[in-house]
């Protein structure tokens, strides 16, 4: 593996064993005083974040700082990102300063893809920590990594997706490579956010939130963000807790096992009820905690070695 | 005034090859075999294609204002390097091209560079703006003699104003070419919206902001019985709506198109060949508006530009600086390059499949666009006592297209690396050589 | 005890070091040293096993199992990977992790041996040792290989050595395990690869 821009086109036994990696990391430093491992010594990561996003930059940091790599911050505001400077020049200056990892959030779809690009000349690796409207193949593999702690193989397995599809990177990562460890992805969402590819994804489409949840083992629900709100896309913030979000009387519609992800943040009252997030089905700090592991795993197959035959 | 003597040239690349003599501006002698006059250039040209030089409706010179990307020079010489002895330079210039000023420096330009028509294009509203009309009398009377008005890259979306322009414009004689484009439904819009959009996560240009607007400026200019002509027809279902509108009889005194009512509309190289299968790994050189199409798409207008539904072929050359391309899909502008790539794309995506044949080609690509911009010199038949306004091809050659070797100052053509069939091997306006063997003369 | 055999692809010569019954009597012999060095009786302590994997897992489960039948008193026995604490991870392609498994009585204050199959140039147990130091303070650290067969790279010396055997720097010593090979041996080959351990 030499760079993680996508969800989509992982196969099976690369995603498998990332997850059987991160899985192993978490047992590693179960119970443990001093999380550091020295694997990454020597090497240094650096994230570019170009859209703030408290949750995932720390994520990435921790997971870098655990197994010694040396990791630097980059943000729009103290920085040439926040001057102008074009992002090309900006991951060339960094890489040429000797960055083993780029890993970058950028509001532009594909603007991993176009740093991969630059960088090819370079050995440096590119990690998408979220694009536009693209991607956030991070996200999915915490996902998986959390429902696959919950519910074992995901085979089989129905997973629904509920909300702003349409603008979700995260439900795009998670179709993506939810399908593709074998799992029925069923999205539900008002036709107004949903891509107008869909019909051509491995998914179901529904907008019957109630008629699918029985038959569900997890279900994602997605932030819907603010600026979706007064774009027309609803009626109202109402309507749409009343048609789509998972309010008490929902959530026992689900069978006893089936458990509920949220990316976060989460829109307490719209998206999911708030005794709903904190049901002891609801797994979103063991999302955050399985973050860091996930990404240690990314971070571990893309920079401990060296050798051309990789994952 | 120099003589050229053109060997062995099939005119419209039928018949048996035939000597054409070009003197005095026009063309002096078709024969079976001419000998050549003292101090003639002679041209053996073995057989190629003999066609009237093209015109080209849609081009960005990008003079005044983005210099470093093209000038009108540059972009005169890429023109007749591609084949082209007219172009129509678009307003969205720095700054517009709305007043007399900026239309009469482009000409002004035009004819210092000596190597192509250069038609100034208007701005159908102030600065682009779309909301209070440009003196169009004024650029019309102007040395510029505006016949066309654009203000291309926007919509006028504004259906009020939009009708006034049509209605304004018929006094002039003149044509308004649409960018059709409804704006609010194409906010933000990167790339068509279908499958591809939605998988690259790309927000979505839909075929109906496109179609909505045909539809509508159709309706006016038929009730204004005015002349329209719609840039760059991109997707399929807009090829349904002109047919339906050509339908109403432009010209005859009907319910809906009242005399003097005329809709045109042209195709793009890259819409006929490229589609948005391109857009896996977000080269923003694949980023275009309107946006790089499906298949399906590209099918239908091939099939429309050989029918007749679709006039003719335009450029909508765009170019672009580098740091304005080699950067996030987002940030990227829209547009590549196209007057020397034309010729080879339509080869390769009409005459190769037996779309059209090269008599066709010269509708398309000359005579249809000189009657739609009204050039009375361009597009003339190939025969005696005509404008020696010619283009020579030649359909065998296949050559490999470099964007650092095209004329224009930018680069950024989608074709790099590709190879394509047939070339201009020379280009003649009014009895002069413009260019030759890929070179300006 | 030594034999001359070819292996299954017929092309090298491969020797038999220890056949099965001399890996169970050597597994034996080396749970009464452990037994007499770390003084395993009722009164005391006992030590505790970490297995390297792959093969010394198992290794260590023999060798709990022996003591514990030799002496009666139950030795808890269980894994490290030290995967992460390599210092050859750049030059390899990328490895899965292995298990950890710590026995529930953990290890501070304990006896520690670390069991290994082969003992070569002694990297992996610096990596072991770096490994430990993150899951607590032992009393002391011990290590038992089944078989050492020199050319140490680093300052360390097995305490129970199941059996000494000289090498060439390119021949490779295989230990096989009925858990994880479906038999045991100890074989040396004309190795095509670079050894390790």
């Amino acid at each position: 593996m030499r760079h993680l821009l996508a969800a989509e086109g992982l196969d099976r036994d690369t995603a498998t064993e990332l997850l059987d990696t991160a899985a192993g990391l978490k047992q590693t430093l179960l119970g443990r005083e001093v999380r550091k491992l020295p694997t990454l010594r020597g090497r240094t990561v650096i994230t570019m974040f170009y859209e703030s996003s408290t949750r995932t930059r720390v994520s990435f940091e921790l997971a870098g700082k655990w197994m010694s790599a040396d990791v630097i911050n980059v943000s729009a505001g103290g920085s040439s990102v926040g001057k102008g400077e074009s992002l090309r020049d900006t991951a060339l200056t960094l890489t040429a300063a000797g960055a083993d990892c780029v890993i970058i959030r950028h509001p532009a779809s594909g603007a991993a893809h176009r740093l991969a690009h630059w960088l090819s000349d370079t050995p440096a690796a590119v990690v998408n920590a979220g694009d536009g409207m693209h991607e956030h193949p991070t996200q999915a593999l915490l996902d998986a990594a959390t429902l696959r702690e919950r519910l074992g193989s995901l085979d089989g397995r129905r997973i629904g997706i509920v909300g702003d599809v349409l603008h979700s990177r995260v439900a795009r990562s998670n179709v993506h490579l939810l399908t593709c460890l074998g799992a029925e992805v069923v999205i539900v969402a008002p036709p107004t956010l949903l891509p107008s590819g869909i019909d051509s994804w491995p998914v179901t489409v529904s907008h019957e939130i109630d008629a699918e949840l029985p038959s569900l083992d997890a279900v994602m629900m997605l932030r819907v963000q603010a600026e979706r709100m007064h774009g027309g896309f609803f009626p109202s913030a109402r309507e749409y807790a009343i048609s789509y979000g998972l309010s008490e009387a929902r959530a026992a519609l689900l069978p006893e096992h089936a458990v509920i992800l949220h990316p976060g943040p989460m829109l307490r009252g719209m998206e999911i009820a708030s005794r709903v997030a904190d049901a002891p089905n609801a797994l979103v700090t063991d999302q955050v905690a399985n973050g860091v592991h996930v990404r240690m795993a990314v971070l571990y197959h893309l920079l401990a070695s060296e050798g051309a035959d990789g994952v | 005034m120099s003589e050229t003597l053109l060997k062995g040239v099939r005119c419209y690349g039928d018949g048996e090859p035939v000597d054409v003599l070009a003197a005095n501006g026009v063309i002096a002698e078709i024969a079976a075999s001419i000998t050549p006059p003292d101090g003639a250039e002679v041209i053996d040209a073995a057989g190629q294609v003999l066609l009237p030089g093209f015109v080209d409706l849609h081009t960005h010179l990008r003079e005044p204002g983005r210099e470093d990307t093209e000038t009108v020079a540059t972009g005169s010489a890429a023109a007749a390097l591609g084949g082209y002895t007219a172009v129509f330079a678009m307003a969205n210039t720095d700054p517009v091209a709305d007043t007399a000023v900026v239309v009469e420096h482009v000409r002004r330009a035009g004819e210092a560079a000596g190597l192509v028509d250069v038609h100034p294009v208007g701005a159908v509203t102030v600065g682009l703006a779309g909301e209070k009309l440009a003196e169009l009398g004024t650029m019309a009377e102007s040395a510029a003699r505006v016949r066309m008005f654009s203000d291309d890259g926007h919509c006028v979306h504004d259906p009020l104003i939009m009708r006034r322009a049509l209605e304004y414009s018929r006094a002039l004689g003149a044509v308004i070419a649409q960018h059709a484009e409804e704006p609010r439904l194409t906010v933000g819009a990167q790339a068509h919206e279908g499958t591809q959009a939605a998988r690259l996560g790309l927000s979505g240009w839909p075929a109906s902001a496109e179609e909505s607007i045909v539809a509508r400026d159709c309706i006016l200019a038929a009730h204004a019985a005015a002349r329209l002509h719609i840039c760059h027809v991109s997707t399929a279902g807009t090829v349904d709506v002109l047919r339906w509108a050509k339908g109403w009889g432009g010209g005859k005194d009907t319910a809906r198109g009242g005399a003097g009512f005329a809709v045109s509309a042209e195709v793009t190289p890259h819409h006929l060949l490229l589609t948005d299968d391109r857009l896996a790994g977000y080269d923003p050189v694949n980023k275009v508006n309107p946006p790089l199409r499906t298949g399906a798409d590209a099918k239908a207008l091939a099939e429309a530009l050989a029918e007749g539904v679709l006039d003719c072929v335009a450029t909508d050359h765009a170019p672009h600086a580098e740091q304005d391309k080699d950067c996030e899909w987002q940030a990227a502008r829209p547009g590549m390059l196209g007057l020397q790539t034309a010729l080879s794309i339509v080869a390769e995506t009409m005459v190769r499949p037996g779309l059209l044949t090269w008599r066709d080609v010269a509708r398309v690509m000359s005579e249809r666009p000189a009657e739609i911009a009204r050039l009375p010199d361009q597009g003339r038949p190939i025969a005696e006592g005509e404008p020696a306004t010619l283009t020579l091809v030649d359909p065998e050659a296949r050559w490999t297209v470099r964007g650092a070797e095209l004329a224009s100052i930018a680069a950024n053509t989608p074709y790099e690396g590709m190879e394509l069939p047939a070339r201009v091997t020379a280009t003649l306006l009014r009895g002069r050589i413009t260019a030759r063997d890929g070179r300006i003369r | 005890m030594a034999s001359r055999s070819r292996d299954a692809t017929g092309n090298a010569a491969e020797r038999e070091l220890l056949s099965a019954g001399d890996v169970a009597r050597t597994v034996a012999r080396m749970a009464h040293q452990v037994i007499e060095k770390t003084a395993v009786g009722a009164d005391t302590e006992p030590p505790v096993l970490l297995g390297i994997p792959t093969r010394g897992a198992p290794l260590a489960a023999r060798l709990a199992e022996r003591i514990s039948e030799f002496s009666g008193v139950t030795v808890p026995h269980g894994s490290i990977d030290i995967t992460l604490y390599r210092d050859d991870l750049r030059h390899r392609p990328t490895r899965p992790l292995e298990h950890t498994r710590m026995p529930s009585s953990g290890i501070d204050d304990k006896i520690v041996i670390l069991v290994d199959d082969v003992l070569f140039s002694g990297r992996s147990i610096r990596a072991a040792l770096d490994a430990l130091r993150d899951q607590g303070r032992p009393k002391a650290v011990q290590l038992a290989v089944l078989v050492d067969r020199g050319h140490r790279e680093l300052p360390i010396r097995a305490d129970y050595v199941g059996k000494n055997v000289p090498t060439a720097r390119s021949e490779d010593v295989s230990v096989l395990l009925s858990e994880i090979d479906g038999r045991d041996a100890v074989l040396l080959r004309p190795a095509a690869e670079e050894g390790q351990s």
